[in-house]
């Protein structure tokens, strides 16, 4: 069968349409667009740099966790940035999580356990808005998710404290900031540095543990990033493969028609 | 004239029950020996895609329903849930939501080759009008499967569609209420949506069944638009188009797994991380990019209610498109203006698109009535206007001739 230059007339067009569609997702509105940083998860080949989300784990349970909440991960869940089960137990005891109801029926709380949720620092909404003047830390399981800009956001909120320019009115209890919508955050300035003292020797400056922290936090969003790339470039691969081999038997057959 | 079947089937077991139920000889004679136009290009995968699409649609989704839980307190967490705990879990929603983008890619492109090569034309007016219904039910289950994992993208996507309908004077609310099963969208909304998202995928295929039914009667077009002209112009399905659509099928697999495995949230939206929030209205409501053209043709008329006739006119223009095509001639490779206007509605498709997606200010406003006057412009006065004017290029004598380029051989 002969391919005319007709047939390409039609995928011209088709393609014009997706080149359209490319850009959909490259639209936010009302908002400085972060700087665009150098993440070790980034591209097909990229996952997170375990140490640096260790100690981004680290920054979370001392200075965010005061007020976010992750419900959404088990203390189990940090086999994914490289614990093994008794360093999980031994993190997961250090916590005072709740633990069902005592045999009078009052709720008990007591030390985590691997199979316990991360503990929730207020017990709902509410309560949270009441302790933080009104305003509501979002959870942080998605975050990275959940954010136009995703963990560049977060890096550009995290480091992007600043004075008020001047003229700039700002509201009671606010705080200035050049990443976030609007530049006023209710959240006051969470990392200084020192603010948390690494094992490993690592300089604990505001950019370091930014870092880490989000790198800490885009692994909690996506658990899974790093089986499915494995994953996605064996099935890659063998779809290669198996276009090649399908394409061969496709000529074989149609050689006698042609 | 009851009686059994006579099958030559060799084996006697085989030969017993294609005796008494000839599935056997159906098959091969509508998928093994099916006289099947030789000339087809790629363009004549895209059925059989968006069938494979369907098929690994359905089964992903039986499996996320076993896991999954229509309640608005538990929706959201059961599906990170989904995501997190359950075996592979993460692969089963990340091939079924980015599936979702692409049965709308392979469908879009099947429609487009429909349209270029004038495939809705006598005789196969109720095949065409048939994949138009196929649209419009995977509209709906695409709508509503969205709402299923209560973010807020499908919280206030859900609420704004479904209050479309109270436009319609008198009725409106009521048909609004009966939609929600209550005042706002809550917990009966996603329960019930939770349903119909489970059924239709059963009726699509039914619907699916009947167009290729429908297409076997009349049998397929072809690049040149021409009737085959007898046996030489057709190839049995098997194993000639059996193998070409197996290289469509791995291609496509390709494009979808490079979506599941490397950016499986690109073609979503963030705010569809958070948790619906009733009390919350985010900044911009936009739909999936599927819906974004007739969005755009939506929030491009003033009127309300002339809004949501004009967008659900885009869709429900295509059922008349049989006659609103004044020309005989069906393939655009035959008629060298009319493919023009053409690529121009497929351009103004994309802009729609593009329009969708950005808040309806300054430039946009204008973009998208201009492309919203051409897209219907196409249809209702060009398509049948053109096909009286044009002078469409000689057709060729034949499929044989055209495509091997030697006379016609006597048979």
């Amino acid at each position: 069968m002969r391919t005319s230059r007709s047939s390409l007339a039609p995928a011209v067009a088709a393609a014009l349409v997706f080149a359209g569609l490319s850009i959909v997702t490259a639209t936010a509105q009302d908002a400085p667009t972060p700087a665009k940083q150098i993440w070790s998860f980034d591209g097909i080949f990229g996952t997170p740099d375990l140490a640096a989300a260790q100690r981004g784990f680290q920054v979370y349970s001392e200075v965010c966790s005061n007020c976010h909440a992750m419900h959404q991960l088990h203390f189990r869940d940090l086999s994914g940035i490289g614990l093994n089960g008794e360093e999980i137990a031994a993190v997961a005891s250090t916590f005072t999580v709740p633990q069902g109801l005592d045999d009078q029926g009052q709720p008990k709380e007591g030390p985590g356990t691997p199979a316990n949720q991360f503990r929730s620092p207020f017990p709902n909404e509410k309560a949270s808005r009441a302790a933080n003047n009104g305003a509501y830390p979002p959870d942080l399981s998605l975050i990275i998710n959940a954010r136009e800009g995703g963990p560049d956001y977060v890096y550009g909120v995290l480091t992007g404290y600043a004075q008020a320019p001047d003229g700039f009115t700002m509201q009671d209890g606010m705080n200035y900031n050049r990443t976030f919508p609007g530049h006023q955050i209710a959240m006051p300035q969470p990392l200084t540095d020192g603010r948390v003292t690494y094992t490993d020797g690592t300089p604990t400056t505001v950019d370091q543990m930014a870092r880490d922290v989000v790198t800490f936090l885009h692994w909690a969003s996506n658990p899974e990033e790093t089986e499915r790339k494995a994953m996605g470039i064996r099935v890659i691969l063998f779809l290669v493969l198996l276009t090649g081999v399908t394409y061969a038997v496709k000529r074989r057959i149609w050689s006698d028609v042609h | 004239m009851a009686g059994l079947h006579k099958s030559d089937l060799p084996n006697p077991v085989l030969n017993w029950i294609d005796s008494r139920l000839p599935i056997i000889t159906m098959m091969q004679k509508e998928y093994g020996v099916f006289p099947t136009p030789r000339n087809f290009n790629y363009f004549w995968n895209f059925g059989a895609l968006a069938m494979v699409t369907l098929v690994l649609m359905i089964v992903t989704g039986i499996f996320l329903a076993m896991n999954y839980q229509p309640n608005t307190g538990l929706a959201f967490d059961s599906v990170q849930h989904i995501m997190r705990d359950v075996n592979y879990g993460w692969l089963l929603r990340y091939v079924h939501q980015n599936g979702a983008s692409m049965f709308f890619i392979v469908t879009y492109i099947h429609i487009f080759r429909g349209m270029y090569y004038g495939s809705y034309k006598a005789p196969r007016e109720l095949l065409w009008i048939l994949g138009v219904v196929i649209l419009l039910l995977m509209m709906a289950t695409a709508f509503m499967g969205y709402v299923l994992p209560w973010g807020q993208m499908s919280y206030w996507g859900a609420t704004v569609i479904t209050n479309l309908f109270s436009a319609f004077p008198g009725v409106g609310k009521y048909i609004v209420t009966l939609l929600w099963g209550g005042f706002s969208v809550d917990q009966p909304t996603l329960n019930r949506f939770f349903s119909l998202h489970y059924l239709l995928p059963f009726v699509l295929i039914g619907v699916v069944f009947l167009h290729v039914a429908a297409l076997h009667i009349v049998g397929s077009n072809n690049p040149l638009g021409i009737e085959p002209g007898g046996p030489q112009d057709t190839l049995p399905f098997h194993p000639y188009y059996t193998a070409k659509d197996s290289v469509g099928i791995c291609v496509f697999l390709i494009v979808w797994a490079a979506f599941v495995f490397f950016a499986p949230n690109l073609l979503g939206d963030p705010n569809n991380f958070i948790e619906a929030n009733p009390l919350q209205t985010p900044a911009d409501i936009v739909p999936e990019w599927y819906f974004l053209p007739y969005y755009a043709i939506l929030r491009s008329v003033p009127n309300k209610l002339l809004g949501v006739c004009m967008m659900f006119g885009s869709l429900l223009v295509l059922l008349i498109l049989p006659w609103l095509d004044t020309s005989r001639v069906r393939s655009c490779r035959f008629r060298p203006t009319y493919k023009w206007f053409l690529f121009a509605w497929v351009i103004s498709f994309a802009v729609l698109g593009y329009c969708g997606m950005n808040k309806p200010e300054g430039i946009f406003v204008i973009l998208s009535r201009v492309a919203t006057l051409y897209y219907y412009a196409f249809f209702l006065v060009i398509t049948p206007i053109l096909g009286k004017l044009e002078r469409p290029l000689p057709l060729p004598v034949s499929i044989t001739q055209s495509v091997t380029g030697r006379p016609l051989e006597s048979h």
